[in-house]
């Protein structure tokens, strides 16, 4: 049978495809653009803040590189990434179909994406946007920049975001394999299943209070302008609203990675297959309760700030209770030290680390300390950026061989895998430090006596960044020159395995019986 | 045209589906999906107006007082009524009778337009009087920044409901063509119903409109 790479051939059978492997593939494109691109404005940003004083850009290009740092990164690729690219493709595989519900609707969303990027790009062009990825009003309203470009570009951007999450929630619900029950779904369908919820029901007020900063930017509406009467805290907790859910849209996923990888590499069960499942839903549903500790000191009644504090730190016990479940998963376990693996502990660290500063950001009196320092920026990198990043890289090494039907080197893979790791620690840790001792974010110029930390910072993004081009260079050599992979490589139970390497269009040569569950390891591989 | 007879209207089931009627489960549930997604993105307009209203309640009462009320309601009624005709449109094409699916649909798309019609009268009458949105706002009687806000607001969620009326003219029209053309037919109605459910929803979005702009005057 032929696989989906080589079934149909010439651009426009990509450019125009239905099939959702393929669809994947474009998102990886693009999305891993938009990394080597937000990962350029992110190493410019550290190398002008090696020494104080200003080195090769003004003020205002700073704040605008910052910004489209943050907005490309958030909107372009972290909250993409994981469903659109391993959604897309695994998903189906996973529930035993053929394809998603809707296939036309998926590559509308990928042109959706395309057009919003493109749009978010062009605000570049047209003067660049210097209001932080956060878009805070009254700033943003009257900034001189493209601000409604770009606020136009997220919008659009989010539209693909809901029709990728309807299109998932209605596959999940609607394609599942005969006798495939949903507590027997591998937990990756799980994980994009709570981050498709998110999607639909967040997105749209993110969409809006954009929509509203775009239109007053145009054309003075001043509906969060002090001046004529408006209050801009409104737009924050609009804003929040989304944005806090969107965290969990960049994290969930990536949960979704760590329990299918730390299972096969590990050749065990999850130790609860609920506790897993369930406290993602938990996640999904909390995520919404916690908007308001982004403003603790914007202007909220103490009552308030002592609610939304005790609620974040509900996201801590649902945390707590995957991180658990995965540690004991290990325990009997025939463990395998692969790359992905070597990804997971790496996320293991950065995620207990940035999720234990995160319940200390969400205790009020240390959050009044921290608020708008450095140490909130290393905190949130840690657990969100760390979190997606290395369960991306993860998820891309994990299932490489059943995308591509080709073996990538381990040696390399784990060398990549380390510089990225150490040097994600190495970029952060000191910023943790900067930030404590009281250096603001978004400042261009700083005071001498935290330049060794800064130097130091940009040291590790250094070694972050050649991480990264080993990985990109090893894994393009092994598209085309990797042995090739069997059928299931790493001896997995879960079902996309089950389909012939690489798939053929619609994956399965026959409609996939399901006997056995996705980690039923004490039973044969083939059912 | 022979192409066009029952026998190219029978619907064609998915290669991902297991049969047509999960095929139109998804269709549906897909629709219902988006249409609450759709209703969140009221409900931060409607999260917006909440908070303003409870800060400039007076100024608000006022300013829903200066809008035309019969303008407004014949609005209601003309919408209440269009809900009515399009379901009629589902049902009729159900029972395999085109032609009262056609003039019910034709019906709704002119009830569309005339909502339209009011709406843009209404907007015409408001603009005489210096009441804009924004920093264009000049209306003399009542300056204060509440009836500012409130015709900002009163701008941006009627006109964000019109666009979604346009929207859902465009999305009948589609429809009805189909139906006219023998390709939307009661052995797959399922475009005809999913269009006439996004009606309904921008039908019940002007319900909630109606008392926010027009009733609630205390």
């Amino acid at each position: 049978m032929t696989s989906y790479l080589t079934e149909t051939t010439g651009i426009k059978s990509w450019l125009l495809t239905k099939d959702h492997k393929r669809i994947g593939l474009l998102f990886m494109i693009a999305t891993a653009l938009a990394l080597i691109l937000g990962g350029v404005f992110a190493l410019l940003l550290r190398f002008e803040l090696v020494n104080p004083g200003p080195d090769f850009m003004d003020g205002l290009t700073y704040n605008r590189m910052f910004t489209h740092h943050g907005i490309v990164m958030v909107f372009l690729f972290m909250v993409p990434v994981i469903p659109t690219v391993f959604g897309n493709f695994f998903l189906p595989m996973m529930l035993g179909a053929p394809d998603v519900a809707f296939p036309r609707l998926n590559l509308a969303s990928f042109y959706v994406y395309c057009a919003g990027a493109v749009i978010v790009l062009a605000s570049l062009w047209f003067g660049g946007v210097d209001t932080g990825w956060t878009f805070y009003t009254p700033y943003s309203t009257s900034s001189p920049t493209a601000v409604a470009t770009a606020a136009f570009g997220v919008f659009v951007v989010g539209v693909s975001s809901i029709l990728t999450g309807l299109n998932f929630i209605v596959t999940v619900h609607t394609l599942r394999a005969k006798n495939l029950k949903w507590m027997e779904m591998p937990l990756f369908v799980w994980a994009i299943y709570a981050t498709a919820i998110i999607q639909v029901i967040a997105t749209p007020v993110l969409g809006m209070s954009l929509t509203l900063v775009a239109v007053d930017h145009a054309w003075a509406l001043g509906i969060f302008d002090p001046n004529m009467g408006g209050d801009p805290v409104l737009f924050q907790h609009l804003f929040w609203f989304y944005s806090h859910p969107a965290v969990y849209i960049m994290i969930l996923p990536a949960m979704g990675v760590v329990s299918e990888v730390v299972c096969t590499f590990s050749h065990n069960r999850p130790s609860s297959y609920r506790a897993i499942a369930f406290s993602s839903l938990g996640i999904a549903f909390i995520g919404f309760l916690t908007w308001g500790h982004h403003m603790f000191v914007a202007g909220m009644s103490v009552l308030d700030v002592g609610i939304f504090g005790i609620l974040s730190m509900f996201v801590a016990i649902f945390s707590a209770i995957k991180v658990f479940t995965w540690t004991i998963t290990l325990k009997h376990g025939r463990i395998r030290f692969t790359t992905p693996m070597l990804y997971f502990f790496g996320f293991m660290f950065l995620f207990v680390f940035g999720g234990m500063t995160g319940v200390a950001v969400a205790t009020s009196s240390l959050d009044v300390h921290w608020t708008d320092t450095y140490f909130v920026v290393a905190h949130f990198h840690f657990i969100m950026v760390g979190g997606t990043l290395t369960m991306y890289l993860a998820a891309i090494h994990y299932w490489f061989p059943k995308m591509f039907g080709r073996m990538y080197p381990e040696r390399w893979g784990l060398v990549g895998a380390t510089g990225v790791i150490l040097g994600f620690i190495f970029t952060f840790t000191p910023q943790f430090l900067l930030g404590n001792a009281g250096m603001p974010r978004r400042y261009w110029t700083y005071p001498a006596e935290y330049q060794w930390l800064h130097v130091a910072s940009t040291a590790g993004a250094t070694i972050l960044a050649l991480g990264l081009v080993v990985t990109l260079g090893y894994l393009i050599w092994a598209l085309f020159k990797g042995p090739r992979a069997e059928r299931n490589p790493w001896d997995s139970r879960s079902y996309e395995w089950l389909a012939p390497t690489p798939p053929p269009v619609h994956n399965f040569e026959a409609p996939l019986e399901i006997t056995r569950g996705p980690y039923d390891y004490h039973l044969p591989e083939s059912p | 045209m022979s192409d066009h007879g029952p026998q190219s209207s029978a619907p064609r089931v998915g290669i991902q589906f297991q049969d047509l009627a999960k095929q139109e489960h998804a269709a549906h549930f897909g629709m219902w999906v988006f249409l609450g997604s759709e209703l969140l993105l009221f409900a931060g307009l409607f999260g917006l107006y909440t908070a303003y209203r409870v800060k400039y309640a007076p100024e608000f009462a006022e300013a829903v007082h200066h809008n035309e009320l019969w303008i407004g309601t014949t609005n209601v009624v003309i919408l209440i009524f269009s809900s009515f005709t399009v379901a009629w449109a589902v049902h009729s094409l159900r029972r395999d009778r085109r032609r009262t699916t056609l003039w019910s649909l034709a019906i709704t798309l002119v009830c569309g337009l005339l909502f339209l019609v009011f709406k843009g009268i209404e907007y015409g009458m408001h603009f005489q009087e210096g009441v804009f949105p924004g920093h264009h706002y000049a209306y003399k009687e009542m300056p204060g920044h509440g009836a500012q806000l409130f015709f900002t607001l009163y701008y941006f969620m009627t006109g964000l409901h019109a666009l979604h009326m346009i929207g859902g003219l465009a999305v009948i029209g589609w429809v009805t063509a189909r139906v006219a053309r023998g390709r939307t037919t009661s052995a797959y109605p399922v475009p005809l119903v999913l269009g006439a459910l996004y009606w309904h929803l921008v039908d019940s979005i002007w319900i909630f409109l109606w008392p926010m702009f027009y009733l609630t005057t205390s």
